[in-house]
């Protein structure tokens, strides 16, 4: 489904990634682990097509296409989405809007016939009750006053709404209580299933525990190095992040 | 005014206003009339010199020699007039061609006992009395040069008198079209409204432009509001594109009147809204809302001036801009709290979008508080289209232009969602869809 190669890009000049490889087929979840700073969230955004980034190197093709060709939008329509570390606050546009016409706008590219008001709801009823939101947050603002652990369940009800191919989750795990963990975890893998695929950033281990991957990158300095099992998630909880100080060779397991 | 005076542009109107002093001769309004227009030749055209007219120039209608507007070989039918219109109104509407009234167009047989609607120019030949204790006596025209020539001009209008306890369930729709001539022309539509006390009513006054073309709308609108009296105002400019409006309105509040008054500029070359409320009595409401979309090299004006003269009145202004191309706005909010106003509780919000480089906002908050125990805020914000909030929408599946509409749409939003009349809120809604890239969409989507 995705298939990244020796992917270079920076920001105002700085290099942050250098030289991600990886694979990502349909069905698996793959989390990438990593401190701050190693290049987590902008491999994240680089995939959504944030043009704030500039890819200098490499390539990446998702679904048999060239993906650094596609605007961020199209790419949505695609079926990427990024749950944000950060979800914007739009003030004067319901969540209830926004997400019929980004449905709206989803479908129509794939050829299905847009959703009327009363279909939207009843699908929206079920995702809401799935990440035990409250109803109410779907007539207020886009993420406007929304608490955080609401921001981070509200992009998981976004994701839900939207059955993207392939979900970005960029530390859709910081500050969350263990029970919005809990139902955000639930709600992701309430999705998984042999179509789709996850790439899980995050620091900690402790969102692993709920959402097994299959995979697990360690990012360091902008490369991966090392790939492994969700083994590997564990022992870099117990050892950190120190025991790979030094690179190895670029995008080779090491293990 | 500073010393050094411009030459008179005002010399032009001397001819038609002699001509109409002898058509009003033996009238009672004759001597307001020729006071206005004296007040009006000593005053000329402010200039940005004049401290009132810093960021507005209106040299283009000083320099024009506009004719008196009129209605020969117009012709208007219920078919021009319907899109003009809106369903809650029927039966309360009259309307207005250049400024005359046209009674061939008017609704008005779903009324109240006892409420009057119709043209002021009838009432000044039939019940001069009834009009008289009200007209000309609001609107202050020693120091507005506009009100003055209004006030020595105007021939006709609206008038609107609700008595004391009445309520009106639905809105009260005056409608003033233009039509553009051959050659500029100039209005005075002035309009009247008295709501008694314990009344409640909502009026609606619009102003429309049919066809293009330079013109000049010069109204005045004196609203007075009786003790107890709730009333809901609205002024909707949609003027054509080359035509400049200058509109002067006067709230006057009694004891405990409620007033919301919204003022929506979507059209016209220059429009300047006047706005001057007086709260002349404890515990008044007074909520002024103001919205506008301009591109091009459209100017407008909101002009407010709140006057808190009595204690215990609250009064918010909550004004929003969006702005493209060269367009330009201004902002200028003067609050004054007078000695005895105690416990005023006066707030002041501004909020501009600028959509391009070229576009220019300014916004001046004046505060003039001679109580000692009073709250007054004021606030400003001038901002951009937020790039994370469009790069937000976009990772959602929508198009650049289509996030960059709903954005502007939602900060538009705000103040369209305050109109409490439904199909002017959804016209509104709509003619703001029809100006954003993907506008249509956006509203099927939804």
């Amino acid at each position: 489904m995705l298939e990244i190669r020796n992917l270079h890009a920076s920001v105002n000049g700085r290099e942050i990634l250098r030289g991600i490889d990886l694979t990502v087929n349909a069905g698996e979840v793959h989390s990438i682990m990593g401190p701050n700073g190693s290049g987590k969230s902008t491999l994240a955004q680089v995939l959504a097509g944030r043009e704030t980034y500039e890819v200098t190197e490499g390539e990446i093709r998702y679904q048999g296409k060239d993906l650094l060709e596609m605007a961020s939008d199209e790419r949505a329509r695609e079926g990427i989405f990024l749950a944000f570390q950060y979800p914007v606050e739009i003030p004067g546009v319901t969540l209830n809007y926004f997400l019929k016409a980004a449905l709206n706008a989803i479908r129509k590219h794939r050829g299905l016939d847009e959703l009327d008001a009363v279909d939207f709801l009843a699908l929206v009823k079920k995702r809401v009750e799935l990440l035990d939101l409250d109803e109410r947050l779907l007539s207020r603002g886009v993420n406007e006053g929304f608490s955080g652990g609401e921001k981070k369940r509200g992009e998981i009800f976004q994701m839900a709404v939207l059955e993207p191919r392939l979900a970005i989750m960029d530390e859709t795990d910081s500050g969350l209580d263990i029970d919005a963990l809990k139902i955000v975890a639930d709600g992701v893998n309430d999705l998984r299933n042999d179509e789709r695929a996850f790439i899980i950033v995050t620091h900690y281990q402790r969102l692993l525990n709920y959402i097994v991957p299959d995979y697990v990158h360690v990012l360091l300095d902008g490369r991966i190095v090392e790939s492994g099992g969700k083994e590997l998630a564990i022992r870099l909880e117990e050892k950190g992040y120190g025991t790979f100080a030094t690179s190895p060779s670029v995008g080779q397991p090491v293990a | 005014m500073l010393g050094t005076k411009t030459p008179p542009q005002t010399d032009r109107y001397d001819s038609e206003f002699k001509r109409l002093e002898k058509e009003s001769s033996g009238r009672g309004l004759l001597p307001i009339r020729r006071d206005a227009f004296a007040r009006f030749a000593e005053l000329g055209f402010p200039t940005t010199r004049h401290e009132e007219w810093r960021c507005t120039n209106v040299t283009r209608i000083a320099r024009t020699p506009f004719e008196l507007a009129g209605r020969d070989g117009v012709r208007l039918t219920d078919r021009d007039i319907g899109p003009l219109t809106f369903a809650e109104s029927a039966g309360r509407r009259l309307v207005f061609l250049n400024g005359q009234y046209v009674p061939s167009l008017a609704s008005v047989d779903s009324l109240p006992d006892g409420v009057r609607l119709g043209s002021l120019a009838e009432a000044l030949d039939t019940d001069p009395g009834a009009v008289e204790p009200y007209l000309a006596r609001y609107a202050d025209y020693s120091d507005d040069a506009f009100t003055a020539l209004n006030t020595a001009f105007m021939t006709d209008g609206a008038l609107v008198e609700v008595p004391a306890g009445c309520t009106l369930d639905t809105p009260i729709h005056l409608l003033y079209v233009s039509t553009p001539a051959a050659r500029p022309q100039v209005s005075h539509p002035r309009t009247l409204i008295v709501v008694g006390a314990g009344s409640r009513a909502t009026i609606v006054e619009s102003y429309v432009g049919l066809g293009s073309g330079s013109y000049f709308t010069n109204a005045v609108s004196e609203v007075i509001v009786a003790e107890e009296a709730v009333l809901d105002h609205y002024k909707i400019t949609e003027e054509s594109d080359q035509a400049f409006h200058i509109g002067g309105l006067r709230l006057h509040q009694h004891r405990g009147s409620d007033v919301t008054s919204h003022v929506v500029s979507m059209g016209g070359a220059l429009v300047r809204n006047g706005i001057h409320a007086v709260l002349d009595g404890e515990g008044c409401e007074c909520s002024l809302n103001g919205f506008f979309m301009l591109s091009g090299r459209q100017h407008v004006d909101n002009h407010l001036r709140v006057e808190h003269a009595k204690p215990h009145c609250n009064s918010r202004e909550f004004f929003k801009g969006i702005l493209d191309g060269q367009s330009r706005g201004v902002f200028s909010g003067r609050i004054v709290v007078h000695k005895d106003a105690q416990k005023t509780d006066a707030k002041q919000t501004n909020m501009s979008l600028l959509l391009s480089d070229e576009a220019q906002i300014d916004t001046r908050p004046q505060l003039e508080i001679l109580a000692d125990d009073v709250k007054c805020t004021h606030g400003a914000t001038i901002g951009q289209i937020d790039e994370d909030a469009i790069f937000y929408l976009r990772s959602r599946g929508m198009s650049e232009a289509a996030a960059r509409s709903l954005l502007i749409y939602a900060f538009a939003n705000e103040s369209i969602d305050g109109i409490r009349v439904k199909s002017l809120r959804d016209r509104l809604r709509d003619t703001i869809y029809a100006r954003l890239p993907q506008g249509h969409e956006l509203r099927d989507a939804v």
